[in-house]
This record gives structure tokens, C-alpha cells and sequence, in this order.
């Protein structure tokens, strides 16, 4: 990348927009994920019995089960939900960006 | 499956630690099992198969973009496949439905553990790395920094992990196929190692890539099967399952909640399994097999769910093997181990999965199951092999030794020589640690990943202040403590050289080595006041840019 595409690039706004988006939806993102599945090593470190628990009275089913399918669950559609956004809005900015740069 | 006798615990192959830790290392001899003719058929059909794929492959691997990254012209879709292969290895398969099967929920806990990195590594490292990146993760760490330090350290971190991974996955390849095949531990071996460079040698990460789609899509193909045929057996009621489980096992209700686990040991080893997978060579570099960022996040989504999927499925098939297989006419054997009398599952928890396939499929389904998970391990030790060729040829030959002047044809040719060496190495430590407990090998490999490699990637993406001895120095921080706390805690000092008490108490050293790195990192950073380092840290605004937008990014090549 020559000086002239990287200036044009760090000046032009739409870089900023798309930097600030992405990085902002990308770190909001990863703290839920963390946010998720350390809250769960937690209970389960200090406090297991609240997912041992049986889901309703008389249930075989503890409340940890659902809790873990929807863990796996969650980052199933984290991932889904950031991959929209990037593949569809972040990428049209990209190429805006790209092209102007070349321009 | 009667032919199944022999203790043995088979999580030391296992990906991860954890499983390898939680049911102890390969313990003592596998007696030789009788010939199984249904596995051994559907296995010589997988490999007859694969090979030619391999030749198909070899024909359109020529230059090093196509032997490292198959020339950049993988889809996301099946390189999401590929990475799911790479993390659905024998072991999580085998371990997992074993863990569920002795411990019920806590098998949960660990499959969670295992999937969670993935979406952060999505958010943060995914499409950074495709775009700065070309064969290695070497590439994105040194992209701004001095190449012979950075490359000399990344390459071995690269080769400790790969090394560690080999032995664990042919000494439990040796051990599964003894027992699953009725072939002898040494040909087993041999024939892993040679299989495994013909992959590499001939068809290079084309055929590597294939191989492991092939295999991932049987493996979840049967797993399917065998959750299904569980499901049935109840109704397809999960709360009819969980009572009959809780019934048959010995530890009743317990299964149905968490055990008990020290917090700082719980939450180091969610952080090594977190950030070992973004710092696991074999699986970053499938980053560099597709396109553009677009296709590496898409990867990542389908791998993703590839992988929530088979955990969900492991889950099942160990509460099914509670119900159908546990205490059951045949399936159970009494073995004496340390002096003591243990009635058991013939040939130990981890053969949980493989008598379920039998209960619910007949032998034919065995058969299959049994080549499946002998197909995991040639595919995963291919991933390895051809990552540890990468790092000698590309980083060490091509940047170290040739200062960026080697040509093509020399590097193919080094990485080529590499792959025969490696085989080699790997058949005869194979061999040589045969009687050896290997649990602690592979933690290692996780830990060495998330306390050395991940460190020095993600601040190489992300910290302008990075500069190459704050890189060199911390990531062998991160390393040498790695090594010395998992060798001076309960696992290495305690159970293999029998010291009474360990000098340091967890088993998990993670959440320690990952600080010291990023500390040491830091600080040799901050305090670098050489001309290098001002002008490392001026060339971060368009290693910025690149990584952002992709602009002067490796493309995929033309044909």
C-alpha cells in the first residue's frame, strides 16, 4: 500500500464510520460471549446447586441443561448476527472505501 | 462388542486437556483385539477414497500458495467443515461422550468450554488475520516487526504445539486401532505416519482440506444416527432419557447436576481453551485457505455451528450409552487396575460411543463408526503435519535462513522434505512413547497456544505500542511458564513422577502464563526506546488499514 492510498483511506470518513462500527460491534459481541460463559463458571463455581436443580417439581431435567443447549445456542446466533452485519452493511463500506482509495 | 477387552482410557489422544486429565492418561498394555473385518473394509474404502482425492489434488497443487492454502480457493461453507473436522477429532468424540457417559452434566460444562472461543475469535482475529496473513500466523506477527526474531520464536512455539499434538494423536491412534481393528500397536503407527505424508506430500492443503470435509461429514452423518436411534428408544422425550439414565447409573442423580471444581482451576481452563483455539497453528491457518474476509467469517459462523451441533449430539449419545449400553449382558467387563477390582465398560469409558454404535446399528454400524474415528485421526494428524511443515519452510527457511530471497520451487521443496521428516519423527516418538502417560503433552499444546502464540497475535493486531522485543521476549515468557507450571503442577509432578504434593496447585496454568506474557510484553514494549522500535510502531497505521479494509490483501490465485 503506497502513502497516497493510505492517507486518502485515514481521511476519508466513511473509513472512520466503518472502523468505529466494526470494532465497536466486534467488542460488543466478544464481552457478551464473555460475559455469558464466565457468568456460567461462576455459578458453577460458587454456586452449582442453583444448576442442579431440578427445571419444574418432580422433573428428572435440571435447570443446567437448558442453560448449557442455549450457551452452545448463543454463540451459534453471535456469530450469526456479526456475520450479517459484516457480510452485508460493513462490506458495502468496505468497497466504497476501496474504491475511492483507487480512485 | 465383545472383542473389546483391555483397560485403557483413550482421552490422552484427546484434543484436550481437560478430558485427558479428568479420565487419567493411557494407562498400561492394550491387548490386541481379533481382526474386525467391518471396520477394516469401510477404513481401506475411506482411505482407497481419499488417496484418490489426493491424486486428484496433486495435479492442481503447483506453486506454494496452492501446497499451503490450496491456493486460496476454499469456500467458506466447506472451509467451515474443515475447521469443525480439525476440533471434531477422535477425541472429542470419544472423550466427550465418555465424560457425559461417567459424569453426566459436567461433559456439558466441557463442550461449552470448547465452542466459546470460537465466536470472540470471529469478532477479534477472523478477518484481521486473512487480511494480513498469507501462509502462517507468522505472517500477521511479524508483519511490522523484524522478521528473523519473530518468525524464529513463532515457528517454535508452532513446532512445540504440533510436536506435542503428533505424539498424543499417534500414540492414541496406536491404541484405538489396536483395539478397534485388532492390528498391532506398532503397524498402527507406521501406517498412521505414512498415510499421513502422502496426504501432505501429494496433495498439499487441497487434499488436507478434503479429507477433513469427508471425514467431518461422516462423523456427523453417524453421530446423527446414533443420537437419533437414542431419541427413539424414548419417544423423543429428553426428560424420559434423563430418568432412565438417572436410574442406571451408579451416581443416580448426580449425573444430572455439576460436580464439584476449584473456581481459579474452572476459570484458567476456560481461558487456555478460550484462547488456545485462536492460537492453535493448524487451526489458523485454514484462515488462509479462503478468499477474502467475507469467506472467513463465514467460516467461522458455519464452523461454529458445525461444532454447537456435535456437542449437542455427544450429549446425547453419553446419556444413550448410560441407558442402553451401561450394566447391559456383554458390554461390561471387571479388570483389576492399581490392585483393585473395577467393574467396567469393556475397554474403558471411552469406548461408551463405540458400544452404543452397536447397540443401536448392528455390527455393520460399528464397522463404520470404528473406521470414522481412525478417519479423524488421519485427518487431524494431516492438519498438524502440514502446519509444522509451514512453519520450517515458510517461516524459518524462506524468512530466517533466506531473508525473504528463497525461491517457490526451494520452499515447496523444503516443505516437502519437512513433511517426510516430520512423518518420521512422529512414527518413531510414536513408538518410543508408547508406555508413556501423554495427557500432559496436550495440555501443554493448549496452554503453549493461549500463553504464546495467542498473546503476541493479538497484539500484534491490536496494540500500536508492540515492538519486537516485547514480542520475542514475551511470547517466550509465555511459553517457558507455560511448560514449567504444567510441569511442577498435580498432573507432571504428582501423578507421573509421584512427588507427594505439588509446587503449584492447579492444573491449569492458563489463567497464569496468559498474564505474564501479556505483562511481559508490555513492559519490554514500553520500555524499547531503539530507532526499531519507533519505526515498528510507525508502520502500525497501514498494517491498520490493511487489516480493516483488506486493501493489498493476499487474493485467492487465479485459477
Amino acid at each position: 500500500m503506497n502513502e497516497d492510498v493510505l492517507k486518502k483511506v485515514q481521511s476519508n470518513p466513511k473509513f472512520k464510520e466503518l472502523v468505529h462500527k466494526k470494532t465497536s460491534l466486534g467488542w460488543q459481541l466478544s464481552i457478551v460471549m464473555l460475559v455469558i460463559y464466565y457468568g456460567f463458571t461462576l455459578v458453577l463455581a460458587f454456586s452449582p446447586s442453583t444448576l442442579g436443580a431440578p427445571l419444574a417439581p418432580g422433573m428428572t431435567m435440571t435447570v443446567g441443561i437448558p442453560v448449557g443447549i442455549l450457551i452452545i445456542l448463543s454463540a451459534f446466533l453471535l456469530t450469526g448476527l456479526y456475520v450479517r452485519k459484516a457480510n452485508g452493511e460493513f462490506d458495502q463500506l468496505n468497497r466504497e472505501i476501496v474504491e475511492e482509495a483507487q480512485k | 462388542m465383545k472383542k473389546c477387552t483391555g483397560s485403557l482410557a483413550l482421552a490422552a489422544l484427546s484434543l484436550f486437556p481437560v478430558l485427558a486429565f479428568a479420565s487419567g492418561a493411557i494407562e498400561g498394555d492394550v491387548k490386541q483385539q481379533a481382526t474386525n473385518w467391518h471396520a477394516i473394509i469401510m477404513f481401506v474404502v475411506f482411505v482407497a477414497f481419499t488417496m484418490g482425492i489426493t491424486y486428484w489434488a496433486a495435479r492442481r497443487t503447483r506453486s506454494a500458495s496452492d501446497f499451503y492454502t490450496a491456493g486460496g480457493g476454499i469456500s467458506g461453507f466447506q472451509n467451515g467443515l474443515a475447521i469443525a473436522g480439525d476440533y471434531m477429532s477422535a477425541a472429542s468424540f470419544l472423550g466427550i461422550s465418555a465424560m457425559v457417559f461417567d459424569k453426566g452434566f459436567d461433559g456439558l460444562i466441557y463442550s461449552i468450554g470448547f465452542l466459546v472461543g470460537w465466536p470472540v475469535i470471529l469478532f477479534l482475529v477472523a478477518e484481521r488475520l486473512r487480511n494480513l496473513g498469507k501462509y502462517t500466523f507468522a505472517d500477521v506477527a511479524s508483519y511490522r516487526l523484524q522478521q528473523t526474531p519473530v518468525r524464529s520464536f513463532a515457528a517454535t512455539s508452532t513446532l512445540m504445539v504440533v510436536a506435542m499434538y503428533l505424539i498424543a494423536q499417534m500414540v492414541g491412534a496406536g491404541k484405538l486401532i489396536q483395539l478397534l481393528f485388532g492390528m498391532s500397536y506398532s503397524s498402527a503407527v507406521i501406517m498412521v505416519g505414512i498415510l499421513m505424508v502422502c496426504y501432505v506430500l501429494f496433495g498439499g492443503m487441497l487434499a488436507t482440506t478434503w479429507v477433513q470435509i469427508i471425514k467431518a461429514v461422516l462423523l456427523l452423518c453417524g453421530a446423527s444416527f446414533m443420537a437419533f436411534m437414542v431419541l427413539s428408544t424414548v419417544g423423543f422425550s429428553p426428560e424420559m432419557m434423563f430418568e432412565k439414565a438417572v436410574a442406571a447409573h451408579a451416581k443416580h442423580a448426580a449425573i444430572m447436576a455439576p460436580g464439584k471444581a476449584d473456581p481459579v482451576d474452572s476459570i484458567s481452563l476456560g481461558m487456555a481453551l478460550m484462547f488456545g483455539t485462536a492460537g492453535l497453528p493448524h487451526i489458523l491457518m485454514r484462515f488462509f485457505t479462503v478468499s477474502d474476509a467475507k469467506e472467513a467469517r463465514k467460516s467461522v459462523f458455519y464452523a461454529t455451528g458445525f461444532i454447537g451441533y456435535f456437542y449437542i449430539l455427544t450429549f446425547i449419545i453419553g446419556f444413550g450409552a448410560i441407558m442402553l449400553v451401561l450394566n447391559q449382558p456383554g458390554m461390561m467387563e471387571t479388570v483389576t487396575k492399581n490392585g483393585k477390582e473395577v467393574h467396567q465398560l469393556i475397554g474403558g469409558s471411552n469406548m461408551a460411543a463405540i458400544h452404543l454404535a452397536n447397540a443401536v446399528g448392528g455390527d455393520m454400524f460399528l464397522g463404520f463408526i470404528s473406521a470414522v474415528a481412525f478417519a479423524t485421526i488421519l485427518a487431524v494428524v494431516a492438519g498438524l503435519a502440514l502446519s509444522g511443515a509451514s512453519a520450517v519452510s515458510h517461516d524459518l527457511y524462506a524468512s530466517v535462513i533466506m531473508k525473504g530471497k528463497a525461491n517457490e520451487a526451494d520452499e515447496i521443496r523444503v516443505s516437502k522434505i519437512t513433511t517426510v521428516v516430520l512423518g518420521i519423527i512422529a512414527i518413531v516418538l510414536g513408538l518410543v512413547f508408547e508406555k508413556q502417560n501423554i495427557a500432559f503433552m496436550v495440555g501443554l499444546a493448549f496452554s503453549i497456544a493461549a500463553s504464546a502464540n495467542f498473546p503476541i497475535l493479538f497484539l500484534s493486531m491490536f496494540w500500536k505500542g508492540l515492538t519486537t522485543r516485547g514480542a520475542v521476549i514475551g511470547g517466550f515468557v509465555g511459553l517457558v511458564s507455560a511448560i514449567l507450571l504444567i510441569v511442577v503442577g498435580p498432573t507432571v509432578w504428582v501423578d507421573i513422577m509421584k512427588h507427594p504434593t505439588a509446587l503449584f496447585p492447579y492444573k491449569n496454568p492458563a489463567i497464569f502464563s496468559i498474564t505474564l506474557a501479556f505483562v511481559s510484553t508490555w513492559l519490554f514494549s514500553v520500555t524499547d526506546k531503539s530507532k526499531s522500535a519507533e519505526d515498528e510502531k510507525a508502520k502500525f497505521d497501514a498494517q491498520f488499514v490493511r487489516s480493516m479494509t483488506g486493501i493489498g490483501a493476499t487474493g485467492a490465485s487465479k485459477h
